[in-house]
């Protein structure tokens, strides 16, 4: 039985990966999931330079999810590459470094760094909701994303993938500029933009007053986004929403998803990762499918 | 380490929205220290994140005991949990006043205040069992009293409330004053106008004071940084000047946390 993937040129042992953001750089998790295992830990938005995040509360639980507004906070490259990615590497996994900015010249100065070490791949996140300058802002103009991703793509050694926001009318405008620009691939769906209310201090539930939603509860808006775009470009996709369940990745792959991130859910269950890539390997035993490319984009 | 089903033991309801319950958790216990909390999932999945619960006693055998207060959808589910039923836990987690007991082992015989405010106060009674010596414990509650018994033995207890229906009329830190307790070093839990006038008092009166703190969290391992608390220093995790509750903490040494 076969459960390796090529996503643009970059072979993984399984299509499972991390949500950006969800998972550290997988140190945190090491004690609970064996990281050799997944196909690949998707690391948080790392930028040029250290960032404080957002004020608390930065999440509140929705019915079947939660918005979650952190701001980006991370380390900055340099830790990052000194600190995180020898960390990975001796875990034995395939790295995909997420990468955030609020201009183009950031996030080309970050994607210059990482193009000298050992990533395998790159994500730019021109989609999260939580910051004020760059992030979205990029991501909502389909002339923006062909430009940040043609500049990226010009100083890139390694594969880009950019990660579009579901923020938008018609996200396989976006999806056609992000290849038109030269993207090796794309990843969707970043969080859905929403509000909360606490009705008893009857203010913002997060300090952001906005927050991504993100859980189960926007698994059919991923499912149906991936299947559009995936039907709009010829680049093949990570696919992301809401996975809880060996099920919900087995949606999106079937909608035209090569890969699979999961990130809420690890939440819910720190070993999530794991018992989707066992309960792909269970369906596909039980289903006779030898090669889990027959799925990919099976269902037209 | 990972999430596991445990079977509760005993369930008690201390006061009207506070519920007491002893979980049989051998592999948690075994490591559990005073001032770490254990992450309770709910078994409705539409409430997908864990519930933070600070561990309040362990038993010698096996036995974990949680206290919690009914806030929400989660901890109403888990209240209504009985004797026998499972429940999924993830623990024990984060950094408890391991610190403290530390710096009170390096003083001479000092007078430790143990301060706990409202649901803030099950987790003292771990602490309160951690350390020998001369031991103030001071509960503070907006009216109705609970738990104080569980600390006879362990030290001299006090009591405010806010309504002044036990004890003095007031908060811990009248509570301190009007009984002349003159701490050498604080060990507190509770909710945040405490911890900052405990900070203020340490403060005032030069003396150390450990807290522990609360926020809402997410993954509870150190991961999402949903749970941060602004510090004076800078961070080794992110590089900027916030530490992670789950991780870092949830017990500080006040003088590194940033109220502001």
């Amino acid at each position: 039985m076969n459960m390796k993937v090529n996503f643009a040129g970059v072979e993984f042992n399984n299509p499972i990966t991390t949500a950006s953001g969800t998972f550290g750089s997988g140190m945190e998790y090491a004690d609970i999931v064996d990281l050799s295992r997944l196909g690949a830990v998707t690391t948080k938005g790392v930028a040029n330079i250290p960032w404080a995040g957002n004020p608390t509360p930065r999440i509140a639980e929705t019915y079947g999810g939660m918005i979650n507004a952190i701001g980006l906070q991370n380390p900055g490259i340099d830790v990052f590459i000194k600190r995180d990615i020898p960390y990975l590497k001796q875990c034995g996994t395939k790295i995909i470094a997420n990468v955030c900015g609020k201009s183009t010249e950031d996030y080309c100065e970050t994607v210059e760094k990482l193009s000298e070490t050992d990533v395998d791949m790159l994500e730019i996140n021109i989609s999260c909701p939580n910051v004020k300058e760059g992030g979205i802002a990029f991501g909502q103009n389909p002339k923006a994303v062909e430009s940040i991703t043609s500049e990226i793509k010009k100083r890139s050694k390694k594969p880009v993938i950019m990660k579009l926001t579901p923020n938008v009318t018609d996200i396989t405008e976006m999806a056609r500029a992000a290849e038109n620009g030269g993207a090796d691939a794309l990843s969707l769906i970043n969080t859905i933009t929403g509000m909360k209310i606490d009705i008893n201090r009857r203010t913002f539930a997060l300090a952001n007053k906005t927050g991504g939603l993100s859980g189960p509860a926007i698994h059919p808006v991923a499912v149906r986004m991936v299947y559009q775009t995936a039907n709009a470009v010829n680049i093949p996709i990570l696919g992301m929403g809401g996975v809880a369940t060996y099920e919900d990745a087995l949606e999106l792959m079937m909608a035209g998803a090569t890969m699979v991130a999961v990130g809420t859910a690890n939440f819910n269950n720190p070993n999530a990762t794991i018992e989707i890539i066992d309960g792909i390997a269970d369906y596909m035993e039980r289903n006779n499918i030898d090669d889990i490319n027959e799925i990919i984009g099976c269902v037209k | 380490m990972n999430k596991k089903r445990y079977q509760i033991i005993s369930k008690e309801t201390l006061a009207n929205d506070i519920v007491s319950m002893w979980i049989k958790a051998p592999d948690i216990t075994d490591t559990a220290a005073a001032g770490q909390f254990v992450s309770v999932y709910c078994d409705d999945k539409s409430a997908l994140l864990p519930r933070p619960i600070s561990i309040c006693d362990t038993d010698g055998n096996g036995g974990l005991r949680l206290v919690f207060k009914i806030v929400g959808k989660g901890t109403l589910e888990l209240s209504k949990k009985n004797t026998g039923d499972g429940l999924d836990i993830l623990g024990p987690l984060g950094n408890g006043f391991g610190m403290a007991f530390d710096k009170i082992a390096g003083m001479d015989n000092p007078d430790i205040a143990f301060i706990g405010g409202g649901v803030g106060i099950p987790p003292m009674l771990i602490s309160a069992k951690s350390v020998n010596g001369r031991k103030n414990i001071i509960l503070g509650y907006r009216d109705t009293v609970f738990m104080n018994e569980d600390f006879d033995g362990y030290g001299n207890v006090y009591i405010a409330t806010e309504n002044g229906s036990a004890g003095v009329k007031g908060n811990v830190i009248d509570c301190l004053i009007e009984n002349k307790l003159h701490p050498d070093i604080i060990l507190a839990c509770g909710p945040l106008p405490m911890l900052k006038g405990i900070k203020k008092y340490a403060e005032e009166n030069n003396i150390t004071a450990f807290v522990s703190l609360e926020e809402k969290m997410a993954c509870g391992i150190g991961a999402c940084l949903a749970c941060v608390c602004k510090t004076n220093e800078t961070d080794s995790h992110s590089m900027v000047k916030n530490k992670r509750i789950c991780k870092d903490g949830p017990v500080f040494d006040v003088k590194e946390v940033d109220f502001t």
